[in-house]
């Protein structure tokens, strides 16, 4: 038998059925739901008299809509379009009997963060969501991708999902990673490298020594931003790390399951001598902590850098460069570390877990973000705001100046109250800059949340090296 | 969904690389729990001034532009987030045909779903392209989905290519759902074995 990619290998086990010419019904495991990409989809069912094929597998959360403050069970704190879709995903969930965790329950916060947590993703299953940030669940060995709605309604109807394979490609960082470079930092360098564009038709396994090391947290911090690169999926290969994290979460195989999994989990890495159509390697020591200047995710920088001139890039590039420059308000030639913050936002499915509420406990403790800052800190789900309350996280962040707020996606894609005003300047350790993500004529930069957390205390872009 | 089979239109030029679908829908408008209504807010900010009223450079705000129903686009056109609130305001707008040197995967998938044809074509057609779009409205491209090819006002003729399955779904305008239903027994019989063989799932 030729020698198969982790890819190759999830993608075989999940094929329901395939045509001559070669389009797939892909089999899936677990799918996940919230409420901004699900009411047509389970209106469509309605249309059609058609029900939810596997509800013990469909797991709903509202997330992308729900105010992060406190009393937030108080329907005046959502707009009116807001409380309908968070009303109709509640009536959805329920009606079709689908796993379901509400604003009140204290599991819910996003997505691709509870999912993990309660032990719906595991390694080897194909997992989707009408999210383009489902690629998270990579981090398990998990083939995990974003669906349109029209797909959401295919899968809720069928359990599959019309594919065709994507390409393999190798994302391998060598080595041990320098103090004060994070996950986020290894993700948004791949992107730096390889473009928006890069991974467009491929899946990508990341693999190597700094992967291997990474927490299962940092892991899911990298494999949510494969995306970003274009990429179908993000995975990498399940072990130690891995089963150690799953073992004892609620919905995990338990004693007697356990061990039959883990044997078959034990079987997901890529073969010695199997084939990548493309190969992307970093070394972990070049990698520094890095900062987006402009509207894409691939506008990437070390923090020691300066803001580039349009001339710098070629084709379509040159009038994107000089758009994004014009609508960061920037000036080529001027340093990262000059950038002057406003605002800082520390949460999302990229950096709202509790490694990164240590990370940036870490540099705030006992200090003060500078005078006028608006800095706010949202848990990726209520598990971890508690977790992170018990740990004394909570007080030190308060202590420090943050707001402390309830889990949901917030002003990641600013669709609740959270939204940066016209002109504002974010550190941000969310996903995407794009125009008017945070808010009309916001300026976002990402950074990892060590990084955010040293541009609260000074109030602008800084090297978090020099704090260390 | 509707049948795509030969278009005839106006061709809109975005040259801009790595239109995101930020730029194509913004959130404020995915509140929507419907599939229809999004045209008004396409490129909602970069077509509007915050007070509602047109920025009167931008594209589709130009009067030759205004009826378009292909739009000829930089690289990496749809990147970002998986919402199909995108191509729902596309074709709202009446745009059925995008062309461009390449498509974000998720956007990609979702044009079909939509009676929306993505076409992908090397640098040097969409700028034969691109250039043709910029005349304007006399302007005319055709766009042939059965005999795969582009035809520009000057009389080019470019072949594209499409998969033969998502090709057969927009002529004939076929819901994915149904087609999917009549392979049931083949869900049914994978579901027994892979719950055999993986009981933990």
């Amino acid at each position: 038998m030729s020698p198969k990619t982790l890819y190759d290998k999830i993608w075989d086990a999940h094929v329901a059925h395939e045509s001559e010419d070669g389009t797939c019904l892909l089999y899936i495991d677990r799918h996940l739901v919230h409420e901004v990409t699900s009411p047509q989809a389970f209106e469509g069912l309605r249309m059609t008299g058609r029900t939810v094929r596997a509800p013990e597998k469909t797991i709903a959360v509202p997330d992308h809509n729900v105010p992060t403050t406190a009393g937030r069970d108080d329907p005046a704190q959502m707009t009116e379009e807001s409380r309908i879709q968070v009303q109709a995903l509640d009536t959805n969930a329920r009606e079709f009997g689908v796993h379901y965790y509400p604003v009140s329950d204290v599991r819910q916060g996003i997505v691709h963060i509870v999912g993990p947590e309660q032990g719906w993703t595991l390694p080897g299953m194909t997992v989707v969501c009408g999210d383009s940030h489902t690629a998270t669940h990579g981090a398990f060995g998990a083939l995990a991708h974003g669906i349109g709605t029209s797909e959401v309604e295919h899968v809720l109807a069928t359990q599959t999902l019309i594919q065709k394979k994507s390409l393999n490609m190798k994302v391998e960082i060598t080595g041990k990673l320098k103090p004060g470079v994070t996950a986020k930092d290894i993700t948004l360098a791949v992107i730096g490298e390889t473009g928006t564009a890069g991974g467009t038709g491929y899946v990508i396994e990341y693999c190597g020594e700094a992967i291997r090391d990474l927490s299962m947290e940092g892991r899911m911090t990298v494999c949510n931003m494969a995306i970003e690169g274009g990429a179908r999926a993000g995975l990498i290969a399940p072990d130690e790390t891995t089963f150690n994290y799953v073992k004892g979460r609620p919905h995990a195989p338990k004693a007697g399951a356990y061990e039959q999994a883990l044997e078959y989990w034990q079987t997901l890495y890529t073969d010695e001598g199997a084939h990548f159509d493309k190969v992307v390697t970093l070394k972990g020591e070049d990698i520094q902590p890095v900062v987006t200047w402009g509207t894409s995710p691939e506008d990437v920088l070390p923090i020691t850098g300066v803001v580039p001139s349009p001339e710098d890039f070629e084709g379509g590039k040159v009038e994107a460069a000089r758009r994004s420059i014009e609508y960061m308000g920037l000036t080529p030639g001027q340093k990262l570390t000059d950038i002057e913050i406003d605002t800082v936002f520390i949460g999302s499915c990229t950096n709202g877990r509790i490694e990164d509420f240590r990370a940036v406990a870490e540099v705030v403790k006992g200090k003060k973000i500078k005078d006028g800052m608006r800095a706010m800190i949202v848990p990726g789900s209520g598990l971890v705001r508690a977790q992170a309350e018990e740990e004394g996280l909570a007080d030190i962040f308060r202590e420090a100046g943050f707001e402390w707020r309830l889990a949901g996606c917030s002003m990641c894609l600013a669709m609740n109250p959270d939204q940066l005003s016209e002109g504002e300047r974010c550190a941000a350790t969310s996903n995407r800059n794009f125009e008017g993500r945070q808010g009309y004529k916001g300026r976002t930069h990402l950074v990892s949340p060590a990084m955010a957390a040293a541009a609260a205390l000074t109030g602008k872009l800084t090297d978090i090296r020099e704090l260390m | 969904m509707e049948k795509f089979e030969t278009l005839q239109g106006i061709a809109a030029p975005m040259p801009l690389v790595n239109i995101d679908t930020d730029m194509i829908i913004p959130k404020v408008f995915l509140k929507s729990i419907q599939r229809t209504g999004f045209g008004k807010n396409l490129f909602d900010e970069m077509r509007y001034n915050r007070d509602g009223t047109e920025i009167e450079d931008f594209v589709l705000n130009k009067p030759q532009y205004r009826e378009a129903s292909i739009l000829v686009a930089g690289d990496n056109f749809g990147c970002g987030s998986s919402r199909e609130h995108a191509p729902w305001a596309i074709a709202d707008f009446g745009i059925k045909c995008v062309i461009s040197t390449s498509f974000a995967d998720i956007f990609f998938n979702n044009c079909f779903k939509n009676g929306i044809l993505p076409i992908v074509l090397p640098q040097e057609q969409v700028d034969l392209l691109m250039k043709d779009a910029e005349k304007g409205a006399n302007a005319r491209m055709t766009v042939d989905l059965e005999a795969q090819e582009i035809t520009s006002s000057d009389g080019d003729v470019i072949p594209f290519e499409v998969d033969p399955f998502k090709k057969h779904c927009l002529i004939n305008g076929l819901d994915d759902i149904g087609l999917t239903m009549e392979k049931v027994d083949s869900i049914d019989a994978f579901e027994a074995k892979a719950s055999a063989a993986r009981p933990w799932v």
